[in-house]
């Protein structure tokens, strides 16, 4: 079927079977590698992009559901709050292996959007589906509180 | 494109030559032509580790006209900071300034790559730093003197007035300076150095500072390669059914529902499975679920854990091959005040790294071969390949990937994988490349775990409340037997099994420890700190139980038992300095302490537990005192330990692998296998006890003494002693005491 959606700012047309997921359509035919296959059914959040502006697994949206959708990925996630959340990232060195950690900083913008002052509570639970197996929660946790903290001023 | 990205872009724009790095040379490199600076291989081939003889730098730095150092990593990257930790030690002695340092992963030339500790191009038992602390020193010492020696030319002037420092090189009382990339092309031409002098501990400019990690901005931004990305030309996709059972194989399948589906190209059968080719991975993983496939279940294993469990703690009931023993110990367990005599059971665990055992593999119509992995033994992979396709390995241009994760589980002794992969590029048209993805239920179904083991320990105390007496008995299956590094094998011991028990740290008046090796076909694996998963739980709560049993403290007790010169002393009197500085336990909460020394690091943690409303240990708290020699990057040691705790934690707390009692594998995916969410992750403190040993290896031993310090709180919170794990199975498994 044909596709139509907002992808990082610019119009994506797309003509392919709509129940494919999301994350294989970003990532077999646009090579938006930076969103990643991790369970392939919404355990473990490697895969998380924005769709409409809130946090999605990729890999249990069938493409057609984002018809019409403004979608974001690691490639173009902008927001001030992605940013600041980045800077953050870096900052305190987060990533380990890497591979779960654009999927984090989706998750962790998409926090900061809706919670702009996460408690330490609100950060496990908005985090709680984000694995990652290097376990650099300690890190996450403080980017996070970072990253709110310069968003405040 | 960013240097340190592996050699394979997305588009397959540069082709990685297999280069010939015993000559200087050119490289045609994504920035142009790039002038590359080897230094000459000393004894071709013939790998020394004698500090007093001077290994002469290689194959590991080059410098570009843009000024840029790219070090060469010989190891795979897989999260413990190999890019940074070998980058720094080359930045020491090169004098480079740190905003000039790139990193890559080298390729796979098993003579110039090798690691010492092992003979062939491969890391794991958290050797990649120790075994490389003086090589990459004397590269980057190598490069410098050949920089010094160029720019005395070209200024006319003594070696001894030239000045390196933080990347310009200058000459003393003239107004003359240059970069490294000003002078790499004149200092290619000149023979490199005999011998150089590496740079004394105090001198250390770069080593031993946080500084900022190479491939960070890449894995924050996305931009990072992993084999999962990597896509060229003419590339297919496959998903694999595996036999359901270990030890089954294929009968027969019919692929007719999976042929009909749009996309689908291709259907063949390999020793492992039965293959879907597709035109995307979509299609074939749909393909693969729609297979029907009758498996030969003759040969497999259809037993429970449980039943599996069952015939080792049966076996464990007398000792097996003694791996240590000094004292009496039977006359000490007779004559004792009070024996208490405790079993141990461990299930099997998964590595579960966030990204799935992944590859590319390509056969070129000139016959070599292009392969993407995120191998972490590189020399057997390539050897695998070569060998299931009948070429040479060196035909074989292996590009190492970032790994996303590993814990082990990529550093395969069978090439299982590789193999398995080359399987299938060979039932393709040659100049097809194949990509395997293995789903997430293929990794967790798929085997080689952490093996599921049993310890059997009788502890005596005599009238005075000391330890006299101690017998470890071992039930578990043999790592290294049939893989490359079985030769560790002597009179039956695989010291993986008992690393961390057999050479226990306390003086302990009679002590043995003996082993029963156990065969099933489950395949196992080295698991993040391998034996010390399950030795050091044991050693470490039987020990803290006995002292309580005596009326003694955790910390006096142990520090009576340890030598003078044990450096576990300096590491538990650092943890509970930082514990009591923190302030007392909070109500409701108890503390345990552990110490355990693997891979030649020296931990001790403290944990601090409560009871969550499930019942279980909610663990708010870990400090953490670490010896690891030179501490090379201290940001990335805390890092790694942080780490460690976590995937220690999750390991007790939830992890475990059963099969059914038909055999099947009870766990699919990460909502029946558990490890650690960021909601169980306790705040951690640590501290890098400073010495000056040389740097021992900081993956692994975060990991071994987590279990026991939460499990001693745990006792001391609750009375009850948890010995069959995960603590969620079985936390009220409370031991009979003799």
């Amino acid at each position: 079927m044909k596709i139509s959606m907002t992808l990082n700012g610019d119009n994506q047309l797309l003509d392919v079977d709509g129940d494919t997921p999301l994350l294989w359509v970003l990532r077999d035919e646009l090579k938006l590698t930076g969103t990643k296959f991790g369970c392939g059914k919404a355990q473990c959040g490697a895969c998380t992009v924005h769709v409409d502006g809130l946090a999605r697994r990729s890999c249990v949206t069938p493409v057609k559901l984002v018809d019409g959708s403004t979608v974001t990925t690691i490639e173009g996630a902008d927001s001030a709050q992605a940013k600041a959340v980045t800077k953050a990232w870096n900052a305190l060195d987060v990533p380990q292996c890497g591979f779960c950690q654009s999927g984090q900083i989706m998750a962790a913008a998409n926090l900061l959007t809706l919670n702009p002052d996460p408690s330490d509570q609100d950060i496990d639970d908005g985090m709680g589906g984000n694995l990652c197996r290097c376990a650099t929660y300690v890190r996450v946790r403080q980017a996070i509180k970072d990253a709110a903290k310069e968003l405040r001023g | 494109m960013k240097s340190f990205i592996p050699n394979a872009s997305k588009k397959e724009t540069i082709k990685t030559t297999i280069f010939q790095p015993n000559r200087r040379q050119f490289i045609k490199g994504s920035l142009g032509l790039v002038v590359a600076l080897y230094l000459p291989f000393g004894n071709k081939g013939n790998a020394q580790q004698n500090a007093d003889k001077q290994i002469m730098p290689n194959a590991f730095v080059r410098i570009a006209p843009d000024n840029t150092v790219t070090v060469l990593i010989k190891h795979l990257e897989m999260g413990q900071g190999a890019f940074t930790g070998l980058a720094t030690l080359v930045a020491e002695e090169l004098e480079a300034d740190w905003s000039q340092m790139r990193a890559e992963h080298a390729p796979v030339i098993t003579a110039l790559y090798k690691n010492f500790a092992f003979g062939i191009q491969g890391v794991g038992g958290s050797t990649g730093l120790a075994n490389s602390y003086e090589q990459m020193r004397k590269a980057g010492a190598g490069m410098k003197a050949m920089l010094v020696a160029a720019a005395a030319k070209k200024w006319d002037a003594p070696e001894s007035d030239i000045e390196v420092k933080k990347g310009v090189i200058s000459h003393k009382g003239t107004a003359n300076t240059a970069t490294f990339g000003e002078l790499a092309q004149a200092a290619s031409a000149l023979d490199p150095p005999k011998d150089v002098t590496l740079k004394p501990t105090a001198e250390f400019t770069l080593i031993g500072t946080n500084l900022p990690k190479l491939d960070t901005q890449a894995k924050a931004s996305g931009e990072a390669v992993f084999t999962q990305d990597i896509y060229v030309d003419n590339m297919r996709y496959a998903a694999i059914a595996h036999s359901p059972l270990f030890g089954g194989s294929v009968k027969s399948f019919n692929a007719d529902k999976t042929k009909a589906l749009k996309g689908v190209i291709d259907v063949v059968q390999v020793p492992s499975g039965v293959v879907v080719i597709a035109e995307s991975t979509y299609v074939a993983l749909r393909g693969r679920d729609e297979l029907d496939i009758q498996w030969d279940n003759a040969k497999a294993e259809t037993r429970s854990t449980q039943q599996i469990m069952a015939e080792y703690l049966k076996q464990a009931q007398e000792p097996g091959i003694v791996a240590h023993e000094h004292g009496d110990i039977a006359t000490a367990i007779e004559s004792a005040e009070q024996t208490f005599t405790v079993e141990y059971e461990f299930p099997y665990l998964a590595h579960t790294p966030m990204e799935t055992l992944d590859g590319v593999i390509r056969v070129n119509k000139d016959n070599t071969v292009d392969a993407w992995m995120g191998s972490q033994l590189q020399t057997v992979d390539q050897g695998t390949i070569a060998g299931v396709l009948g070429v040479k390995p060196e035909q074989v241009n292996l590009m190492t990937q970032l790994g996303g994760g590993s814990f082990g589980r990529r550093a395969q002794p069978d090439s299982g994988f590789a193999a398995e992969l080359a399987q299938i590029v060979k039932t393709q048209p040659k100049g097809t490349a194949v990509k395997l993805i293995w789903s997430r239920e293929n990794d967790v179904k798929g085997g080689r775990y952490r093996p599921l083991t049993v310890h059997k320990i009788i502890g005596s105390l005599d009238k005075d409340g000391n330890i006299s007496a101690w017998q470890q008995t071992i039930a578990t299956q043999s790592i290294m037997a049939g893989s490359p590094f079985a030769e560790a094998i002597k009179n039956g011991i695989d010291p993986t099994s008992i690393e961390g028990a057999s050479d226990l740290p306390y003086n302990l008046a009679s002590r043995q420890t003996s082993l029963h090796t156990m065969t099933n076909p489950v395949p196992i694996l080295w698991w993040r700190s391998v034996g010390h998963t399950h030795t050091g739980y044991t050693v470490e709560t039987m020990l803290d139980f006995l002292l309580q049993k005596a009326n003694k403290e955790p910390l006096a007790g142990r520090l009576a038992l340890l030598p003078e010169k044990a450096r576990e002393r300096a590491v538990l009197q650092a943890v509970a300095k930082m514990a009591e500085k923190s302030g007392p336990t909070a109500k409701g909460s108890a503390r345990g302490l552990a110490v355990h020394k693997s891979f030649g690091t020296y931990v001790a943690q403290i944990a601090e537990v409560t009871k969550n409303k499930e019942g279980l240990p909610k663990v708010t708290n870990v400090w953490c005192a670490v010896d690891c020699g030179i501490a090379v990057n201290p940001n990335i040691v805390r890092a790694q330990i942080e780490g460690g705790i976590g995937f220690g934690l999750g390991a007790i707390l939830q992890e475990e692998l059963t099969l059914s009692n038909t055999g099947h594998v009870e766990q699919s995916n990460f909502d029946t296998y558990k490890p650690l969410r960021i909601y169980d992750m306790p705040a951690v403190e640590i501290e890098i006890v400073i010495t000056d040993n040389p740097p021992t290896g900081v993956g692994e031993p975060g990991v071994p003494p987590l279990g026991p310090a939460v499990a001693n709180a745990w006792r001391r919170l609750t009375g009850q002693m948890v010995t069959r794990l995960p603590f969620s199975k079985s936390i009220n498994n409370t031991m009979a005491e003799v």
